[in-house]
């Protein structure tokens, strides 16, 4: 099936360049941050964790998102997502490779990270996500190509394939789970140190994940000759409303604890990421644009009318994708190292090349997915 | 059975084959002698035996690995003292104690690993002392 | 694969004859002497008395620190091939040097007097007894050893800074680039590390394997750092314990401090 993806319009083959030349960029800058070091990004001593583990957070919530379309279908017999759970699988297995080349990148000493299996540290949380991001990426690699192979040809899938397109229900969400616990378990950061922070992640993964493939399915009905299905998008697009408004509900529930208990080490964290510390407040504007963003969206997806309208839908999800990328793929992040142990606030600011390497693996999974709904589409045509 | 797009797939072949063999081929007939180790500094010219820490043949096939071992016995289990099979006592030390008999790091080492083509990160870290004294 | 004692023995015919032989000559200069305490570059190439303990920990007193004083923090750094970059973003260190309403938040107030506000508080490696560092490294690359010290192993370190993350103290710092032209002066008897690996304070567990102090306690003029075993009573650092009350930083995280502070 492969081969599909080598072949198409003048369109696709622009695009594919475009996403190609984009990723070479970004290889270009990654060789010169092997050579110079880490210190190419804007990361610092106090600020030590940045863009690059932020993308791979927000990124875990995306491959996990995938189960909000096996669920209904497998579990709830839900019809109208049939047409469309392989979707969710490849962006699954997208979105965990660059989940992994965004920890690779992250590492200062690449060329040992076979030290994390050479020498596993079981009370390593770091060591578990490692573990359960290569299951998930070989149990939805497995599942969505054995259904689209067989798809192809017109028989149902193999008897085996079910039982372990259900354990990735489960597994879905214990990659976003054991990534949460990457923050949460930290005792010195206040800021992290939440037992709701894995369901704060879970449920901002189940908004931005269906939001971005709402997109890519306006996207194949404009361009191509597949159409999910006015009802699969609705369903997913209250899915995406339900979860936008338990995160914010979340993010709030966060806010009154911090501020009605008053504990300064819970405040000046929050303080620093919505208002800003001493004048520190590049990181609460981005997150003012999110709230506001977050709001508008939930509103549009709230109301039937609104909703139900392809234009309002699309900005809404925009929206949402955009609001969710801040907060958890920049503000999460790195509000937890501000103000550091000693008091210090530190102001990080992504470089150029960080960017630039950052915008290469958004162009390699961009590409990955590309590809694979290449496949995708051209299969469904044939059948 | 029929071989489908066969002119396609045999000059594929045939080009990763010359690639592959390509080392092979460009380098025939070329030799290159194996490099001269110096082993004259002044401290192995004190020694009534020239001796490393392990005879010679094991040293040389082996270094790294005792090396490895060395390292791991420092670092980690904070032991500095290694036994050899000879009963001598030897300080677990890269530079005090290897650098000492061979301080010269570059036509000993390196003569060796450029030879090679080995090219062992000790020395990102580890500092040469005759480069510092 | 490591040479085992079986490797030895094959090659062990090479090596019969050399029994009787002499030791080499580092064996011989070692016996000489041992190094004296005071020498912040004391060495001593062969086999030596290290000094070991059930428990290593060290007291500051911080109200001996002068005003101004880096002397803890010079020699530390001039031992171990600390770089010094001049700037926040790269800055790697061992000991810092901070005010004291910022390495004890909770414990400080307002109306606290001047002499003690102007502190220059030493601040390093805690050696934890329950070190977060260490649970959260992912290669065993940071480790605690039996007796406290909370080591590095700079070879097996991926830089992830996981353990960054994880340092409620802000002891730890990162190799962002090739600290090797940042040093100003190198000692050669101490490695320097590689960009892309976190390092930190090591109890100067290569000084105690020589019998020698750390750098910081040997460097203090003013016998403000006090450095000894824990778990002895007789020790240094247990008879300034005694003399009053001492305080650990942020002890409520349960990660068992070793440096105790008097203020």
């Amino acid at each position: 099936m492969l081969e599909k993806a080598l072949t198409g319009s003048r369109g696709y083959g622009i695009w594919v360049a475009l996403l190609l030349t984009l990723a070479a960029i970004g290889f270009f800058f990654y060789l010169r941050q092997l050579n110079y070091g880490l210190g190419i990004t804007g990361m610092s001593r106090d600020v030590s964790w940045g863009l690059y583990i932020a993308q791979f957070t927000f990124l875990v919530g995306i491959a996990a998102s995938a189960v909000m379309l096996v669920l209904p279908y497998y579990l709830h017999d839900y019809k109208a997502f049939g047409k469309i759970t392989v979707l969710g699988e490849f962006l699954a297995v997208s979105a965990v490779i660059m989940c992994i080349t965004f920890v690779l990148v992250d590492l200062g000493q690449p060329g040992r990270a076979i030290n994390l299996l050479l020498y596993p540290s079981l009370r390593s949380v770091l060591f578990w996500d490692v573990i359960v991001l290569n299951g998930y990426l070989l149990i939805n690699i497995v599942t969505g190509w054995t259904v689209l192979g067989c798809e192809k040809k017109s028989i149902p899938p193999p008897a085996w394939v079910k039982p372990l397109i259900i354990l990735s229900i489960p597994w879905a969400i214990s990659i976003h789970t054991v990534t949460a616990f990457i923050y949460a378990g930290l005792a010195g950061r206040s800021f992290w140190l939440t037992a709701i922070m894995a369901p704060r992640f879970l449920a901002s993964a189940f908004a931005s994940g269906p939001a971005l493939l709402i997109l890519f399915c306006l996207i194949l009905r404009r361009f191509t000759r597949f159409d999910a299905g006015e009802q699969a998008i609705q369903t997913l697009a209250k899915i995406v409303a339900y979860a936008l408004a338990t995160s914010i509900f979340f993010v709030l529930v966060e806010l009154f604890t911090a501020f009605y208990s008053q504990i300064p080490g819970h405040m000046q964290h929050l303080k620093y990421l919505f208002a800003g510390l001493e004048g520190h407040n590049a990181i609460a504007i981005w997150m003012g644009v999110s709230a506001v963003t977050a709001m508008v969206a939930l509103i549009l997806l709230m109301i039937p009318q609104t909703r139900q309208r392809e234009p309002f839908l699309v900005v809404a999800c925009i929206g949402v994708f955009l609001s969710l990328w801040i907060e958890k793929g920049l503000g999460l992040v790195v509000t937890g190292f501000v103000p550091s142990p000693l008091e210090r606030i530190t102001d990080y600011t992504p470089t150029g090349p960080e960017w630039a390497i950052t915008g290469g693996i958004w162009a390699l999974g961009l590409l990955l997915i590309t590809m694979f709904y290449k496949i995708f589409v051209s299969v469904k045509k044939e059948a | 059975m029929k071989l489908y797009n066969g002119g396609k797939i045999i000059a594929g072949i045939v080009v990763f084959l010359i690639a592959a063999t390509f080392p092979f081929w460009y380098g025939r007939g070329k030799a290159v002698r194996p490099p001269d180790l110096k082993l004259d500094t002044p401290v192995i010219q004190q020694l009534k035996e020239k001796l490393c820490v392990e005879p010679a043949p094991y040293m040389r096939a082996n270094h790294m690995k005792l090396l490895t071992v060395w390292r791991d016995a420092a670092v980690r289990e904070g032991n500095r003292s290694y036994t050899a099979i000879n009963g001598r006592v030897y300080t677990i030390s890269l530079t005090s104690t290897c650098l000492e008999c061979h301080s010269n790091k570059k036509q000993f080492c390196d003569r060796c690993h450029n030879y090679a083509g080995a090219k062992p990160a000790c020395w990102n870290c580890h500092i040469i002392p005759e480069e510092v004294r | 694969m490591a040479p085992t004692r079986r490797d030895f023995l094959k090659i062990a015919g090479f090596s019969a004859i050399s029994l009787a032989l002499p030791p080499l000559p580092s064996l011989a200069a070692a016996k000489a002497g041992m190094p004296s305490a005071s020498d912040l570059f004391a060495r001593s190439p062969g086999p030596l008395q290290p000094l070991k303990a059930k428990r290593w920990a060290m007291a500051v007193d911080a109200g001996k620190c002068p005003p101004g004083c880096r002397d803890c923090i010079a020699a530390c750094h001039r031992v171990h091939n600390v770089p010094a970059f001049g700037n926040p973003k790269d800055d790697v260190h061992w000991i810092g040097a901070e005010r004291v309403e910022d390495v004890f938040p909770a414990e400080t107030h307002p109306r606290l007097p001047e002499s003690i506000r102007a502190l220059s508080i030493p601040v390093l490696c805690n050696h934890c007894e329950n070190p977060p560092c260490v649970r959260v490294c992912p290669t065993q690359a940071t480790f605690k050893r039996a007796d406290g010290i909370v080591m590095m192993d700079y070879h097996r370190c991926i830089g992830c800074r996981f353990c960054m993350a994880a340092c409620p103290y802000g002891s730890r710092s990162m190799n962002y680039r090739d600290p090797r032209p940042f040093i100003p002066k190198l000692n050669p008897d101490f490695p320097t590390r590689t960009k892309g690996v976190v390092e930190k304070c090591n109890f100067c567990e290569e000084r105690l394997a020589r019998g020698v102090l750390p750098a910081c306690v040997v460097a203090c003029r003013e016998k403000a750092l006090t450095f000894g075993d824990l778990e002895d009573p007789g020790s240094d650092v247990r008879r300034v314990l005694e003399r009053g009350f001492s305080i650990r930083r942020r002890p409520e995280l349960g990660t068992g401090p070793q440096i105790y502070y008097r203020l």
